[in-house]
């Protein structure tokens, strides 16, 4: 229960010249179709099995809502066919089926049915739902008084009532407060860990990582790539600040991760380093200690501006602080061509024990997206160790002042 | 087609509750409230009856009664009403209920059922009235009345029939929606509802005859007005027109209930 195969699936739209063009398809017999297809997804093909979590990335229009939909049925497929096992539960849109005269008791046993409940099942499940949504005294108040954020709470709640075989959730998880996104992320890993299967569209990076065992990535209706989460995400990245050209180059680095490059190329990193406060090339760092990273970048052709960031990321790919030369203003103007520039960023490796990457970019303003000289994941990775601080755990060293105060 | 009856009877806890929730809509921020039901086809069964019978004193040609006409005019107009209900929703239930169809999997021959059950509870409630009318004015036809009954459910079976088809083809073609509410217009006044058929000439009446509602419409009144059964052999041609017109809304829209989400 709960696999997903997805066969050679594809979705075209017919589109008819005029508006009278249909009306000669049906009305006149064996006439030649009078429309053309518009393709909207093609080839897709891939497996989904029991218990595991896809995330499914791409940018808006790549055909991830029309891929949900042809999962879920609303939507038929014009090309192959998807098959599923075992009950499925959607979050497309929450609150699907609610009626603003009626209580909040009322239209969960309305949106209820139509997420395919019986009656019995809502009754047995109407306490817990009640406590799932806290909103209190306005469960039996008309839906119409709802705040969106507790019209939303009151949605999840119902559709995730019951542990369904298949999860398939598109970025409703963004909405309500902080809270309450805690508290549905949880269900949902709750429901991960007895073996239902999660298919998640997001553009959240961090929720794509930390939830997805494989993602894939769609481009203009086609499945670009397959892989690791995070794989997929530098991709994704690196193919959004690379939409107007240059290209997108991966590579296998000595410990077998995958190494993302991409951009035009006007300027390029020529070396990246980090050294100890002797000056020294390191890869193993102390908690604490003083470090500085050099990059140094060489300038291919004359360009207006030059701003260069890095990212240190942890070993899931989380970030854990970038920054770049436009934020810490220092950023060059009108570089001439053939310029080689070291950069120095001192700092003290304040981080817990673990895998460390560093990703750098080339670019002109503030971010990536404006452009893309060089962008470039895994360009350096260390490991920080624990040789003289006390022990702790997690990302983060930050060392307190012990106070301790006893009662007389 | 069994696949299809099966998931519409998973899915009778849906319906029941949107029928229910569509009938409690209409008078839920009302301080009467389930009384307007009732208030609503009372005044209405007042205007024609007191209006017609007392103040204009309209006659039927062949029939002596005080509210001869009045029962001719309820017989037509109420049926007519229920007919006139069920095309006039189900032509857009599918453009009305995009969004739902759209955005979640269900049963979509939900739509036109619900529809119709919301119609035929509105009929019943108002058709009651007027059965205890004419029991309280002397008027009621005694066992003939029964006859009522089948002559409905060919009456339903005809709007849902032609209902589900052009609901079908207005996704597709607007047109069809605003030239149906004009057609049905026509419909009316090329029925005899309102005036007897007797002032149609012999000649043209052959042509009136072939308008499927001429049938029931008639049926209705024979029962009701005369207390006599009707002419079963004009009902057998609608039944099957009714029959013919469900199958062709049904292959219709199982043709195209795919392109139709994309459509909508």
């Amino acid at each position: 229960m709960g696999a997903i195969t997805v066969i050679n699936l594809g979705k075209a739209y017919k589109q008819y010249p005029t508006r009278w063009s249909r009306l000669l398809e049906w009305v006149i017999p064996f006439s030649k179709p009078k429309h053309h297809l518009k393709w909207v997804l093609q080839n897709i093909s891939f497996t989904v099995n029991s218990g595991e979590a896809l995330g499914i990335i791409g940018i808006n229009g790549a055909g991830k809502s029309t891929l949900l939909k042809m999962i879920t049925g609303t939507t038929q497929p014009t090309t192959g066919n998807v098959s599923i096992s075992g009950r499925v539960a959607a979050l497309l849109e929450l609150g699907m089926g609610f009626h603003p005269d009626f209580t909040g008791r009322q239209n969960v046993f309305m949106s209820g049915q139509l997420l395919g409940y019986t009656v019995n099942d809502l009754t047995r499940l109407m306490p817990e739902i009640e406590a799932f949504a806290e909103i209190g005294e306005y469960i039996d108040q008309p839906v119409r008084v709802y705040s969106s954020g507790m019209q939303m709470r009151l949605a999840f709640s119902v559709a995730t009532a019951i542990r369904p075989d298949i999860l398939i959730v598109d970025e409703a998880l963004s909405v309500g407060d902080a809270y309450f996104q805690h508290k549905s992320i949880d269900r949902i890993r709750e429901y991960r860990k007895q073996g239902t299967t999660l298919l998640i569209v997001s553009h959240d990076k961090l929720a794509i990582q930390t939830m997805c065992d494989r993602a894939i990535l769609l481009d203009s209706g086609v499945l670009a790539k397959e892989g690791d989460p995070e794989e997929i995400m530098d991709f994704y990245n690196a193919l959004l600040a690379d939409r107007e050209n240059g290209s997108v180059q991966q590579q296998q680095t000595e410990d077998a991760r995958i190494q993302t490059t991409s951009g035009t190329g006007e300027a390029v990193v020529k070396e990246i380093k980090l050294l100890n406060e002797k000056c020294e090339i390191i890869d193993v760092v102390d908690v604490g200690e003083k470090i500085c990273l050099s990059i140094e970048v060489e300038v291919k052709e004359a360009i207006p501006e030059l701003v260069l960031g890095y990212m240190i990321k942890d070993r899931l790919g989380q970030s854990i602080y970038g920054t770049n030369t436009h934020h810490l203003n220092s950023h060059h103007e009108n570089v001439k061509k053939g310029q080689l520039i070291t950069y120095n960023f001192k700092f003290e490796a304040n981080l817990g024990k673990g895998s460390y990457s560093i990703a750098v970019a080339l670019h002109s303003s503030a971010t990536h997206l404006q452009k893309n000289y060089e962008w470039r994941n895994l360009a350096l990775v260390f490991n920080v160790v624990n040789l003289n601080k006390s022990s702790f755990v997690g990302m983060n060293w930050l060392p307190p002042q012990t106070e301790i105060i006893y009662a007389e | 087609m069994k696949n299809l009856c099966f998931a519409l009877w998973h899915y009778r806890g849906f319906i029941l509750g949107s029928v229910k929730r569509e009938f409690q809509s209409k008078y839920r921020n009302s301080m009467l409230g389930a009384a307007w039901t009732v208030i609503n086809p009372l005044a209405m069964i007042i205007v024609y009856t007191v209006i017609f019978s007392q103040v204009m004193r309209a006659k039927l040609p062949d029939i002596d009664t005080t509210f001869a006409y009045s029962i001719y005019l309820c017989a037509g107009i109420l049926t007519w009403g229920l007919f006139a209900e069920i095309l006039g929703k189900a032509q857009s239930v599918f453009i009305d209920n995009a969004n739902l169809l759209k955005k979640v999997s269900f049963p979509r021959l939900c739509l036109p059922i619900i529809v119709v059950a919301n119609a035929v509870l509105n009929f019943l409630i108002i058709f009651s009235l007027f059965t205890l009318f004419l029991a309280i004015s002397n008027n009621f036809p005694g066992w003939v009345y029964l006859a009522v009954f089948p002559v409905l459910f060919i009456n339903v079976l005809f709007a849902i029939g032609l209902g589900i088809t052009v609901g079908v083809l207005n996704v597709f073609f607007r047109d069809i929606g605003q030239l149906f509410t004009i057609i049905l217009q026509f419909w009316f006044w090329l029925t005899p509802i309102i005036y007897p058929i007797s002032i149609i000439p012999e000649s043209l009446r052959v042509y009136v005859e072939l308008n499927p509602m001429v049938n029931i419409i008639s049926a209705y009144q024979t029962i009701l007005v005369k207390g006599e059964l009707p002419q079963w052999q004009g009902l057998y041609m609608v039944s099957a027109l009714s029959i013919l017109l469900c199958l062709i809304g049904l292959s219709l829209f199982r043709k195209h209930s795919g392109d139709m989400v994309d459509e909508l």
